[in-house]
């Protein structure tokens, strides 16, 4: 086996040395009745070659080679070439969490970045190392804003990712916390007044997202006035972070419950991903997952470690904030080297692209179907409504290798033929007018359709 | 240096500012393709929202962020440059064939939401590495969503509370060993359960008799690590799963030291109900200095009716597909369907393994552990002397009589070019040492650390200062935590701010 560096010789060695003959003996603590006396059943061991063959294959039955215009929660960005050779270093891939700081520096600066970056973008005055995903991320500040409260229910804007809320209704729910749920209006935002009649004295939280699932930008600054006035604390999750770039941070938030997948991380058919909660600074102890502080060593030089430990499950165990150990570190890298190669000018433009490649798409498909919420801001998705049904449409340009908007049924039945539809700076231009063309066909057959049933009618 | 070491020599690495530290206005390592649509006025569009400045985000050019991260990377030890002996972490060589293979393009750039009939091959990936873990755990049923060990207990324990729910008798508590991470009992009150502790015997195994007397029906669960976190394998197994289903309650299994089993006995086959795995320890991917993990949670078919959403299933025309119309399931646990890229990874591990290797693997991780614990037995105190598996628990007794505790010994061991061992874990063993060398060290490598552990052994007995004020060698040493903890300094602020 290629991977194990013994020989035969070495291991009767090693036995001698510990004093058995056969390596069975080591096994002799576990009772001789549940000890397996065959072969697992799997696939036999395969030579390199092969497993790369074997993946080769499964690729291209998983969409190589189409245009995507989907979003909702995980986004097409270019990843520039420097990402993958820094995060291949063994030094970084192959380094366990930084509890010790003498020889992990390296690990503990770039967080140390990260979290500044995370800060310096949300408008936050701290971040921690990572969550798992912005769903997850999302459920752990709600179960943060109840610990800082002492309120127990939650208030979620309809306009969430509705994975994302049913994270948090598992997260909630067995944890016997109410969870109300508020409609969004015809701009696509969240309705200000349902909110606020959803807000009791009870409610820790109200929960949005900006730009929210419909790619809108919330009124983040109205409902903060709303949850606070009500003395509840407001989370915004942030699943698009490219937005960060030209949209305003949401800093009256308490709580950011971010997703930074589009920050140089694969779509890798929906994870490793990188959540991150960025807070204030008064509640960093009741923030979960790790943080990296500076500090100094014996002889005054400046270096940088694990911090505020005892939020931490390995030394508060049930008492701890969270229970989360393992986090995103190397996807972290990942996005920390995004946002320096991009930096401050870089991102502006690159959300500046994103949105005049959106805005131009849906000018164009406004001339055909319908596009929905045109009244509030938005960034880098559109919702638009056909006549056809949106799976037919799909299937359509599946011919042509374009992977067609989100289908919104499934989510939101009341929206109907509805799809929401994502353009970034890889989409281009040809793609858009492509995908337009293909959706003005399908409207006019749908038109001459009809025509034809009333022109039947009229013949009756 | 006193005792000079063979493992290692001193090189000379580069200092390394923050990035911050070194932008200036101008510099870029960015490029974009020129717009191929119309310009658009942002202010206009985006009124009020409109951004428009970014603080203090670095600028820099594409030769400094090289630089800067691989300065930073040599300041960092890895498995890919020695032995990593922390215990309960298992840190294993990371193939790169897994690395490249989650790289091919319909890999890496699959969207989670594109349809079903262009995702066939992620679909294939899913069923297959399911179908390998419950071969390999000897269970019934797995979802692949929890993102990491943790994750996995909640999902797990989330289970066990709906099938009680479905018993129409909720229960109340969770008993846990005294000896198990501290995740457990995290998860247990997470998910609402009141944690009772259980007291290990001299042997440092369940005391059967208190497991006894503690069982009732209130107990949802026993979450067993197993082996345990002193690297001992619970050979009463079968009478603690009686006890436990004698009163209704599940065994969950705490799989992290799963390396010690993976071909040689499965744990579906001993009693467990519930079980989480996790693929960077056991299966190889990367650790990533943190993260990502993923922790996959196989049950028994019981449970299977509360497994969180979505499920893969395969459909009447021969393709698979996601369910989501689950009644009584636990609901999702995250977005999409868990971290695949290390599904990935697993897979590709298994597949380089087949059942021969994965056996061999587990073999030699105990064979090396085994082999550490003969080599360092009379020179650190033994607490117990049970057969040990894949991991040996020393504790610091005898070098303490000299001052010198676990954390200076591990700090010492940086100086002889190893990671230190696990220190101060687990809670049974006062000041313990607890050592995992995994399969992928050689002989060699293990010559050489037994060497270190006994050279610094001699040193406390000659120079104690030497090893309670180490690590010497290192860029920095013995950081301030207590400083760091009191006054957080937790992100860079520009000068002035």
């Amino acid at each position: 086996m290629r991977y194990l560096p013994k020989s035969p010789a070495d291991r009767e060695a090693m036995l001698k040395t510990i004093g058995l003959r056969t390596v069975d003996e080591l096994f002799a603590p576990i009772p001789a009745e549940y000890r397996l006396s065959r072969d697992l059943k799997i696939p036999r061991q395969m030579a390199e070659s092969e497993i790369v063959d074997y993946f080769r294959q499964r690729s291209r039955e998983n969409g190589e080679g189409y245009t995507s215009f989907l979003g909702a929660g995980a986004y097409s960005h270019y990843r520039p070439v420097i990402i993958d050779s820094l995060i291949s270093r063994g030094e970084f891939l192959t380094a366990y969490t930084p509890y010790q700081a003498e020889i992990s520096q390296g690990t503990l600066q770039s967080i140390f970045e990260f979290q500044t970056m995370i800060c310096e973008l949300t408008g936050m005055e701290v971040a921690n190392a990572s969550m798992y995903d912005g769903s997850t991320a999302a459920a752990e500040a709600v179960m943060m804003a109840v610990r800082l409260t002492g309120r127990r229910s939650v208030v979620v804007a309809r306009s969430l990712h509705p994975e994302y809320r049913e994270v948090l209704a598992t997260y909630a729910t067995h944890q016997g916390m109410p969870l109300s749920v508020a409609g969004f209006g015809a701009d696509g935002r969240a309705d200000l007044a349902e909110l606020e009649r959803a807000i009791s004295p009870e409610t820790a939280c109200v929960l949005i997202q900006s730009p929210n699932f419909f790619g809108t930008i919330e009124d983040v600054t109205a409902i903060a006035e709303i949850a606070h006035k009500n003395g509840a604390m407001l989370v915004v999750s942030i699943a698009e972070a490219v937005s960060l770039g030209i949209v305003q941070p949401p800093r009256e938030a308490d709580v950011i419950a971010m997703e930074a997948q589009s920050f140089g991380v694969p779509l890798g058919f929906g994870g490793p991903h990188c959540g991150v909660i960025a807070t204030r600074e008064k509640y960093v102890r009741q923030m979960p997952g790790r943080l990296v502080g500076q500090t100094v060593d014996k002889q005054g030089r400046r270096g940088f470690v694990l911090t505020l430990a005892t939020r931490e499950q390995h030394i508060r165990r049930e008492k701890a904030t969270s229970n989360i150990c393992t986090n995103q570190a190397l996807v972290a890298l990942m996005v920390n080297i995004f946002m320096t190669v991009y930096g401050k000018v870089g991102l502006k433009e690159l959300a500046k692209q994103n949105l005049a490649k959106t805005t131009y798409a849906a000018g164009q498909f406004a001339k055909h179907g319908k596009v929905l919420f045109a009244g509030a801001p938005r960034f880098n998705e559109f919702v638009l409504e056909t006549s056809e049904d949106p799976y037919a449409i799909n299937d359509r340009l599946l011919g042509h290798k374009l992977v067609g908007g989100f289908p919104l049924k499934k989510f939101y039945p009341e929206l109907g033929n509805a799809a929401l539809w994502c353009c970034t700076e890889l989409t281009t231009r040809s793609a858009i007018d492509t995908a337009v063309g293909l959706v003005a066909e399908s409207e006019r057959s749908v038109q001459s359709s009809t025509e034809e049933t009333d022109v039947e009618e009229l013949a009756r | 240096m006193k005792h000079e070491t063979r493992k290692a020599t001193r090189h000379v690495n580069q200092n390394e500012d923050l990035i911050f530290e070194k932008s200036s206005p101008g510099k870029a390592a960015w490029k974009l393709p020129p717009l191929d649509v119309p310009e658009v006025d942002s202010a206009k569009l985006l009124g009020a929202s409109e951004r428009k400045d970014l603080g203090n985000m670095p600028e820099v050019s594409e030769i400094e962020i090289i630089r800067h991260f691989t300065r930073m990377s040599t300041w960092n030890y890895a498995i890919d440059l020695g032995m990593y002996p922390l215990g309960s972490c298992t840190m294993k060589y990371n193939p790169r064939v897994n690395e490249a293979v989650a790289r091919v393009e319909g890999i890496a750039n699959g969207h989670p939401y594109q349809p079903e009939k262009i995702s066939q091959g992620a679909l294939q990936i899913l069923k297959t590495l399911s179908e390998c873990l419950i071969e390999i755990t000897g269970m019934d049923a797995i979802t692949l969503q929890p993102a990491a060990g943790a994750h996995g207990e909640m999902t797990g324990l989330l289970m066990v509370r709906a099938y009680h729910h479905s018993q129409g008798r909720p229960r109340k508590k969770v008993l846990i060993p005294d000896s198990a991470h501290g995740t457990n009992p995290a998860t247990a009150a997470m998910v609402d359960y009141a944690v009772e502790n259980l007291k290990s015997d001299s042997r440092g195994m369940v005391d059967i008799s208190a497991l006894e007397s503690q069982m009732s029906e209130d107990v949802a669960a026993l979450m067993l690590t197993n082996p345990n976190t002193l690297g001992v394998f619970e050979q009463e197994i079968h009478k603690i799963a009686d006890i436990l289903h004698a009163k209704g309650g599940l065994l969950y299994m705490d799989g992290a030291n799963m390396n010690a089993l993976v071909g040689k006995v499965r744990p579906g086959d001993f009693g467990v109900d519930v079980m989480h795995l996790n693929l960077h320890k056991t299966f190889s991917t990367p650790h990533g200095g943190g993260g990502p993990g993923s922790g996959p949670v196989a049950i028994k078919k019981k449970l299977e009716p509360f497994l969180p959403t979505p499920v893969l299933v395969s459909k009447s025309d021969g393709t698979l597909g996601f369910e989501y119309n689950r009644p009584q399931s636990v609901g999702r646990v995250r977005a999409f369907y868990g971290n695949f890229g290390m599904f990935v990874r697993a897979l590709a591990y298994i597949q380089a393994n087949g059942p021969d290797g994965l056996r061999q693997t587990t073999e030699d991780a105990v064979l090396n552990a085994n082999y550490i614990r003969k080599g360092l037995e009379g020179t650190y105190d033994l607490p117990y002397s049970t057969p040990t598996m894949h991991e040996v628990v020393f504790s610091d007794k005898v070098q303490a009589k000299k001052g010198v505790r676990t954390m200076d010994i591990a700090k010492r061991l940086i100086d002889y070019g190893f990671h230190p061992y696990t220190t101060a874990f687990p809670l049974i063993v006062p000041g313990a040492l607890m050592i995992e060398p995994t399969e992928s060290e050689s002989k060699e490598e293990m010559d050489f650390f037994i060497e270190a552990m006994k050279s610094i052994a001699e040193e406390v007995e000659e120079d104690p200062q030497i090893v309670i004020g180490a690590p010497h060698s290192t860029r920095v040493s013995r950081l301030d935590e207590t400083a760091a903890a009191r006054k957080p300094v937790l992100r860079w602020k520009a000068p002035g701010r």
